[in-house]
C-alpha cells in the first residue's frame, strides 16, 4: 500500500444479530482516496460489515456492533457519536435504485436540506454540482422537477449517487450498486466510480469478481463473517496467498 | 389414454363453476341496480310528481313537510351531516394516522400486541353502544361544561369521530406498512433524522394516496351512519347557529320520520330524496376514491 494516510479503520469489529456472529474481528483500514472491493459469498457479512460502518445496524432491532470504527480521529462505534453528522460524512448507496417519490430536484435538496441549506441558488447549485458529478446532468438538465421515478434504472442509481453527493461526504459506501442494472448502465457506473475516487473515498460491496478487479485498489475476500485476506486487488487477482481466496475468485466455489 | 372423456369431465366442471359464480355476481348486479331504481325513483318522484322545487330541496331551510302547503327544504338535514363527516373527519384523521405511525413505526411490538386488538374491539362494538355511551355520558358532560341541552352536533361529531377513528386507523396502517423500507433508510443514511423520515418520505410522499383513501373511507363511513347520531344530535330542523346546537342529518332525518309518514306521500317521496341524495354523496366518494387510487399507482 502506497499511502499511509487512512480515511477510516475498524479494529476487531463484530457485529451480532441477536445470537448470530455475523461479523468477526475484523480489522480493515481504508486508504484515503482509493477504492476497497469486499467480496465473498452471499451471506459472508460483507453488507452486513458495511453497513456498520456508518451506524446504518442501529436501525435493526437485536444487531449488536463491537469493536472501534476510527474515522477522523474519533471512535464512531460509540453511543456518544453524532449519527446523523457521521451519515452526512459517510455517504451510502444502496443496492436497489431507491430515489424518493418525489422530483429529480428535490431527491439531491433533500438531504442538504435537512443539513441546514435552505437557501434557494445555493440549493440550485448543490443539485446542478451532485448532478454533475454523478454524470447525470446532461440526461436530466431539462426535467430537474419531473418525478425521479421516471428515469431508466442506471439513471436512477446515478441519482441515488448523486444524492449522496450532495452533502458532499468524504467516504461514500456502495453496497452492490450495480448488481441491480444492465451491462452499460453498469459500466456508467464503473466509470463513474473511477472519477469519483480522485475526491471520495470509496468502500465496495460487489458480488461481481470482474467489477472488484476492474476498479478497486485493494480487495477484501471475505468468507462466513471473517477477512480471510486483505491485499492489493492485483495481488489477490493474480497471487492470492490463501487457498479459500483463490477456490473463490476461480469461481471453485460461491 | 389422455382420454376425451376427461376431457369432458373438466369441461363439465369448468361449465358448473362458471355458472354458479356468474349467477352469483348477477344477483349482486341485479340488486344493486334494483337498489338504485327504486331509491332513484321514488326520490325523483318528490320534485316530477309532487311539484316540489329541486332548489328549495336543496337550500330551503324551512322543513314542514305537512303543512299546508308542506315546505320542504331539506338544508337543515344536509348541512348537518356535511358538519359531523367533515368534523368528525377533522378529528379522527390526525389521530388515526399518528396512532397509525406510531402502530408501525415508533413501536410496533406495542401496536401489534396492544393496539391491534383495541382497534379490532372498536371496529366490533355496535353502533347502537356508541350512541349509548354518547347519551349517557356526552351529552350530561357537554350540559355541565358548555350549557344548553347538551344535544349537539358537537356531540353527533365527538360520536363518530371514536366510530370512524379505527377504521382511518387501520386503513392507514396499511398505508405506511407499504412504503418500502430502502426508502426510509436512504433517507435516514442521508443523515435525517426518524420524524424526518417520517413526515417527508412516509406521510408526505410514499402512503399519501392511502392516508387520503383511509380519511375518505371513515368520512364515507360518518355520512352513512344513521343509529348512533341520531342518538345524540337532538334532531331539530333548524339551520345550527353553533357547534352547541341540536342539528339533524339526512340519516337520522330518514330514520326518525319514515314510520311515520304514508307511502307515496310527499312527505315520503321527499325522504327518499334524502336517501338519493345519501347515494349520490356515495359515489362520489367512490369516485374519488378510485380517482385517488389511480393517481397512488402512478
Amino acid at each position: 500500500m502506497v499511502s499511509n494516510e487512512y480515511a477510516l479503520k475498524t479494529n476487531d469489529l463484530n457485529v451480532f444479530y441477536g445470537e448470530k456472529h455475523a461479523v468477526k474481528q475484523l480489522s480493515i483500514d481504508f486508504p484515503s482516496h482509493s477504492v476497497t472491493a469486499l467480496i465473498g459469498p452471499s451471506g459472508c457479512g460483507k453488507s452486513t460489515y458495511l453497513r456498520s460502518l456508518n451506524r446504518m445496524n442501529d436501525l435493526i432491532e437485536g444487531a449488536k456492533v463491537t469493536g472501534e470504527i476510527w474515522f477522523d480521529g474519533e471512535n464512531v462505534n460509540h453511543s456518544a457519536a453524532h449519527v446523523r453528522l457521521l451519515r452526512k460524512r459517510i455517504g451510502m448507496v444502496f443496492q436497489k435504485p431507491n430515489p424518493f417519490y418525489k422530483s429529480i430536484y428535490e431527491n439531491i435538496a433533500y438531504g442538504p436540506r435537512f443539513h441546514g441549506v435552505t437557501n434557494r441558488k445555493e440549493l440550485n447549485e448543490i443539485v446542478e454540482s451532485s448532478l454533475r458529478k454523478a454524470a447525470l446532468w446532461d440526461e436530466v438538465k431539462d426535467r430537474l422537477h419531473h418525478s425521479a421515478l421516471a428515469l431508466s434504472g442506471g439513471q436512477q442509481q446515478r441519482l441515488c449517487i448523486a444524492r449522496t453527493l450532495s452533502l458532499n461526504p468524504e467516504i461514500l459506501l456502495l453496497d452492490e450498486p450495480a448488481s441491480a442494472l444492465d451491462p452499460i448502465s453498469t459500466s456508467k457506473i464503473e466509470e463513474l466510480i473511477q472519477q469519483l475516487k480522485a475526491n471520495y473515498t470509496i468502500i465496495i460491496v460487489t458480488h461481481n469478481m470482474q467489477q472488484a478487479a476492474r476498479i478497486s485498489d485493494q480487495t477484501a475476500f471475505f468468507l462466513m463473517g471473517e477477512l480471510i485476506e486483505l491485499n492489493d486487488t492485483n495481488q489477490i487477482f493474480t497471487k492470492p496467498t490463501r487457498k479459500e481466496t483463490e477456490d473463490y475468485i476461480t469461481g471453485r466455489f460461491g | 389414454m389422455s382420454s376425451p372423456t376427461k376431457q369432458h369431465d373438466s369441461w363439465w366442471k369448468e361449465g358448473v363453476g362458471k355458472v354458479l359464480t356468474t349467477v352469483s355476481a348477477s344477483i349482486l348486479i341485479l340488486t344493486t341496480l334494483a337498489i338504485i331504481y327504486f331509491i332513484a325513483s321514488k326520490g325523483l318522484a318528490t320534485f316530477f310528481s309532487n311539484g316540489v322545487s329541486l332548489v328549495e330541496f336543496l337550500i330551503g331551510t324551512e322543513w314542514n313537510p305537512e303543512g299546508a302547503p308542506g315546505q320542504f327544504g331539506a338544508l337543515p338535514f344536509i348541512l348537518g351531516s356535511f358538519i359531523v363527516t367533515v368534523g368528525s373527519a377533522l378529528l379522527a384523521a390526525p389521530l388515526g394516522i399518528g396512532t397509525a405511525i406510531f402502530m408501525t413505526e415508533i413501536s410496533p411490538r406495542i401496536g401489534q400486541k396492544v393496539m391491534q386488538p383495541v382497534i379490532e374491539l372498536l371496529v366490533g362494538i355496535p353502533s347502537v353502544v356508541y350512541g349509548f355511551i354518547g347519551l349517557s355520558v356526552l351529552i350530561p358532560f357537554l350540559r355541565n361544561s358548555f350549557g344548553g341541552v347538551g344535544f349537539s352536533i358537537l356531540a353527533g361529531i365527538l360520536v363518530l369521530t371514536v366510530m370512524i377513528l379505527p377504521t382511518i386507523t387501520s386503513l392507514s396502517v396499511d398505508a405506511v406498512k407499504r412504503v418500502p423500507r430502502d426508502l426510509k433508510e436512504a433517507s435516514l443514511a442521508l443523515g435525517a433524522t426518524r420524524w424526518q423520515t417520517i413526515w417527508n418520505i412516509i406521510v408526505l410522499r410514499s402512503s399519501l394516496p392511502g392516508l387520503l383513501m383511509a380519511i375518505i373511507l371513515g368520512m364515507a363511513r360518518a355520512f352513512g351512519e344513521a343509529l348512533a347520531v341520531q342518538m345524540v344530535i337532538g334532531n331539530t330542523t333548524a339551520i345550527p347557529k353553533s357547534l352547541l346546537s341540536p342539528s339533524n342529518t339526512l340519516t337520522s332525518g330518514i330514520t326518525l320520520n319514515m314510520g311515520n309518514t304514508i307511502p307515496g306521500s310527499a312527505y315520503n317521496n321527499a325522504l327518499w330524496s334524502m336517501g338519493l341524495l345519501l347515494l349520490i354523496m356515495t359515489l362520489i366518494f367512490i369516485l374519488l376514491i378510485r380517482w385517488i387510487s389511480k393517481r397512488g399507482q402512478a
